[in-house]
C-alpha cells in the first residue's frame, strides 16, 4: 500500500492552498456580510480550471480520479465553505450524471461549458414532500412529439439561482413509481416553462444560494434525456453515490482548517499566567480533533480509491460522508470551545464554521439515510 | 523576445528560523516558496511573452528541492527551466553571480529579470553582478516596464518618487512589489509543466571548477536576534515615577 502523493497532485495542492488561504480568506468576512461570492474570486477558481475538476479532458476537463479530486477538494474545504459548496456542487452532483449517463452528444453540448465554468451546474431531486424518501417526488413529465413537458416545483436546490444546467428527477410512469418510473433530464435555465422560485434564508453557507426550481409546462427536447427512460431512480442514486466521498474530502479540508486555527489560538491565549495550550483540558480536545480529522482523511483517501478501482461503494459511500460531517461537527464544536467567547463571535472565523458545518450531516442525503444504507447492506450479507 | 528569468527558492516568510548545533540557519521542517520578487519578475516575463510571442527561460540554483519554484514558473507559462546544481559547501553573492552569468552567456537572451532582491538574505547583489559581468545596463526595483523595440522603458522606486529610465536591450531588470500581480499556475499548466524541458547543470558543465568561484566573503558566525525583553511599567505619581525611571535607566539598563 502507497500513500505517496504524486508530485503533480502535490504542487496543484501547494497552489490551491495558496490560492484559498492568502485569496479566499481574504473575503470570508465580505462574503458572510454580503451573501455573496465577490465574481473575481469565482473567476480565479475558472482560470484555475477548478471547475473542470470532475470532467474528463477529452470535454475539456482535468480528467483526474477520484482520489486526486479529493486531494484537491481538501484543500478547497480550507476555504469559506459557501465557496467550496459553489465549487463543489457543480463538480460534484452538477455534473457527475451527464459525465456518468450523458449520451456523446449531451457530453459535446454541455461539459466543455461547464469544465471552463463558462455555465454552472446544479442537482433537483429533493421536493417538499420528498426528502429522505426521494421515491415520493411528485414533478411529472409527460412526452409530447419530441419533448418531454415537465411540471412540479423542487426545492432546497444548491446553486440554483446562479447555475444554468439543471439535472432534474422527474415522474415519467406513476404506476411503477421509483421502480421503472422515473427518469433524469438535462434542462437548461432557459428552456420555456422554467423558473427560479423563492430563494432560501439559511442558517449557513451565506454566499452560496438554495432555491426552488418550478415547472410550468417546461418544454425540455427528447434527446435531453440522460441514461434510459424510468432509469432516473437509480440514476439519482449514481450521482449521489458519487457525490459523497468528494463531500466528505470537503469536511476533511474544513476539519484541518478549524484544527490548524484552535492550535494556534490555544498557544496564544494566555490564562492563569500560561498559554491554553498548557492546559490537559485544551490538549486532550486538540488530539481528539486531530485524530477525528486523520481518521476521516483516512477513509476518504481509500472510499476515493475504491472508486477508482470500479469496486462498488454501496455501503463504503454512506460511511464515508456520514463519518466525515460528524468528525466535522465534533471538530468545529471543539474549535469553538476553544476560543471560548471568541468562538461565538463573529469576528473569529470558527463562528462561521459551526453554523456552515451543520449542513454537511444533512444535505446529499441525510446521515440518518446514510446508516439505513449501511445496515441494510450489513442485514443484507449476513442474513439468517 | 527570449527572456530569462533568475528564481530562487527561499524560506516561507513564516517560517521560525532555528540554528541547528553546528550553529548555521537549519531548513528542516521549513516550507519553501519561490522568492515573492522572484515572482513578479516570471509574472513580468509571461506578459511579455504573451505580447511578443517570445519564450521564457527560468534559471534557479540550488539543489533538487528548488525544482518545486522552477515548475511553479514552468506551470505559471514559462517555457523552459535550467538548474544549477554547484554542490559547494560556502557560497556568496559573487559565487552565484559568477556561476548565473556563465550559464546565461550560453544562452540567447533580450532581457534579464529577476527579483531585485531575495527575501531570506537580502543581499540586492547578484542580478547587479550578472549585469557588470556581462557587461548590460541594470535597472533596479523596477515598478513598471514596458519594452519598445530594441530599448526598455523601466519606471523605478527612488527616495520620495520615481524615476523613468531608458535603457538598451538586452539589459538586467529588477522586480519591486507593484510591478505586477502575479498569475496562479492553473490546474493544466501544473500538468504541462512536467513535459517541458528542464535541464540540470552542475558546475563543470558550465565549464567553471569550485576554485573559480571560491566566496570573497566569509561568514564567521549566525546567532538569532535576541528576544525582545518584557516592558516595566514604573507606577506611581508622575514625579515619583520619573525619578525611579531615571534611577532604572542609570543603574539596570545603564543606557544613562
Amino acid at each position: 500500500m502507497d500513500f505517496t502523493i504524486p508530485e503533480e497532485i502535490m504542487d496543484m495542492k501547494r497552489t490551491l492552498r495558496n490560492f484559498v488561504d492568502n485569496e479566499v480568506e481574504k473575503y470570508s468576512q465580505q462574503i458572510e456580510d454580503e451573501d455573496k461570492i465577490p465574481q473575481h474570486l469565482i473567476d480565479k477558481a475558472k482560470e484555475m480550471g477548478l471547475f473542470g475538476m470532475s470532467i474528463p479532458e477529452e470535454y475539456g476537463g482535468l480528467g483526474l480520479s477520484m482520489l486526486e479530486r479529493c486531494l484537491l477538494l481538501e484543500e478547497l474545504g480550507r476555504a469559506n465553505m459557501s465557496f467550496t459548496t459553489y465549487i463543489g456542487a457543480h463538480t460534484g452532483i452538477g455534473t457527475t450524471g451527464i459525465v456518468e449517463l450523458g449520451s456523446e452528444e449531451i457530453k459535446r453540448k454541455y461539459l466543455p461549458a461547464m469544465a471552463s465554468g463558462e455555465k454552472l451546474g446544479a442537482f433537483a431531486l429533493t421536493e417538499p414532500d420528498a426528502g429522505s424518501d426521494a421515491t415520493s417526488i411528485k414533478t411529472t413529465a409527460v412526452l409530447k412529439g419530441d419533448r418531454w413537458i415537465l411540471n412540479g416545483r423542487k426545492h432546497f436546490i444548491t446553486n440554483a439561482p446562479e447555475a444554468d444546467i439543471f439535472t432534474v428527477i422527474a415522474v415519467t410512469d406513476r404506476e411503477k413509481g421509483a421502480r421503472g418510473g422515473f427518469t433524469a433530464f438535462v434542462v437548461e435555465k432557459n428552456f420555456p416553462g422554467f423558473y427560479i422560485g423563492t430563494i432560501e434564508r439559511k442558517m449557513g453557507l451565506r454566499g452560496s444560494h438554495t432555491a426552488e426550481v418550478i415547472f410550468e409546462n417546461c418544454e425540455v427536447p427528447a434527446e435531453n434525456v440522460l441514461g434510459e427512460v424510468g432509469r432516473g431512480y437509480s440514476s439519482a442514486l449514481k450521482i449521489l453515490s458519487k457525490g459523497r466521498v468528494a463531500l466528505a474530502a470537503r469536511c476533511v479540508g474544513a476539519c484541518d482548517k478549524l484544527l490548524e486555527l484552535s492550535v494556534r489560538y490555544a498557544q496564544q491565549r494566555i490564562q492563569f499566567g500560561k498559554p491554553i495550550a498548557s492546559f490537559q483540558a485544551i490538549q486532550w480536545m486538540l488530539a481528539e480533533m486531530a485524530t477525528d480529522t486523520e481518521a476521516a482523511r483516512s477513509l476518504t483517501y481509500r472510499v476515493a480509491w475504491m472508486v477508482d478501482q470500479g469496486l462498488p461503494v454501496i455501503k463504503e459511500g454512506p460511511m464515508v460522508k456520514l463519518f466525515a460531517s460528524e468528525a466535522l461537527g465534533r471538530v468545529a464544536d471543539k474549535a469553538v470551545q476553544i476560543h471560548g467567547g471568541m468562538g461565538y463571535m463573529k469576528d473569529f472565523p470558527v463562528e462561521r464554521f459551526y453554523r456552515d458545518a451543520r449542513i454537511t450531516r444533512i444535505y446529499e442525503g441525510t446521515n440518518e439515510i446514510q446508516r439505513m444504507i449501511i445496515a441494510n447492506r450489513l442485514l443484507k450479507k449476513f442474513e439468517i | 523576445m527570449k527572456v530569462v528569468v533568475f528564481t530562487k527558492q527561499t524560506f516561507d516568510t513564516e517560517a521560525k528560523i532555528t540554528l541547528d548545533d553546528q550553529g548555521k540557519i537549519n531548513p528542516e521542517g521549513v516550507s519553501l516558496i519561490i522568492n515573492p520578487y522572484d515572482e513578479f519578475a516570471v509574472e513580468e516575463a509571461l506578459r511579455i511573452k504573451e505580447k511578443t510571442k517570445g519564450e521564457v527561460t527560468v534559471v534557479s540554483m540550488g539543489g533538487p528541492k528548488a525544482q518545486d519554484v522552477l515548475r511553479q514558473a514552468l506551470a505559471m507559462g514559462a517555457d523552459r527551466a535550467v538548474l544549477i546544481t554547484p554542490e559547494l559547501e560556502e557560497m556568496d553573492e559573487y559565487t552565484t553571480a559568477t556561476i548565473l552569468a556563465r550559464a546565461v552567456s550560453r544562452m540567447e537572451y533580450d532581457l534579464i529579470l529577476g527579483g531585485w532582491r531575495a527575501i531570506d538574505d537580502g543581499s540586492a547583489q547578484v542580478a547587479g553582478r550578472v549585469a557588470e559581468i556581462l557587461g548590460l545596463p541594470v535597472v533596479n526595483m523596477v515598478i513598471k516596464l514596458e519594452i519598445d523595440g530594441g530599448r526598455a522603458l523601466a519606471t523605478r522606486e527612488i527616495e520620495g518618487g520615481s524615476e523613468v529610465v531608458e535603457v538598451p536591450l538586452p539589459a538586467v531588470i529588477t522586480a519591486q512589489k507593484g510591478l505586477n500581480e502575479p498569475r496562479y499556475p492553473t490546474m493544466k499548466g501544473i500538468m504541462q509543466a512536467k513535459k517541458k524541458p528542464m535541464e540540470k547543470l552542475a558546475l563543470s558543465d558550465l565549464g567553471l571548477t569550485a576554485e573559480e568561484v571560491v566566496p570573497k566573503v566569509r561568514a564567521l558566525k549566525y546567532f538569532l536576534p535576541s528576544p525582545r525583553a518584557q516592558g516595566k511599567i514604573v507606577p506611581g505619581e508622575p514625579a515619583e515615577a520619573a525619578a525611579a525611571l531615571v534611577r532604572l535607566l542609570r543603574e539596570e539598563a545603564k543606557v544613562i
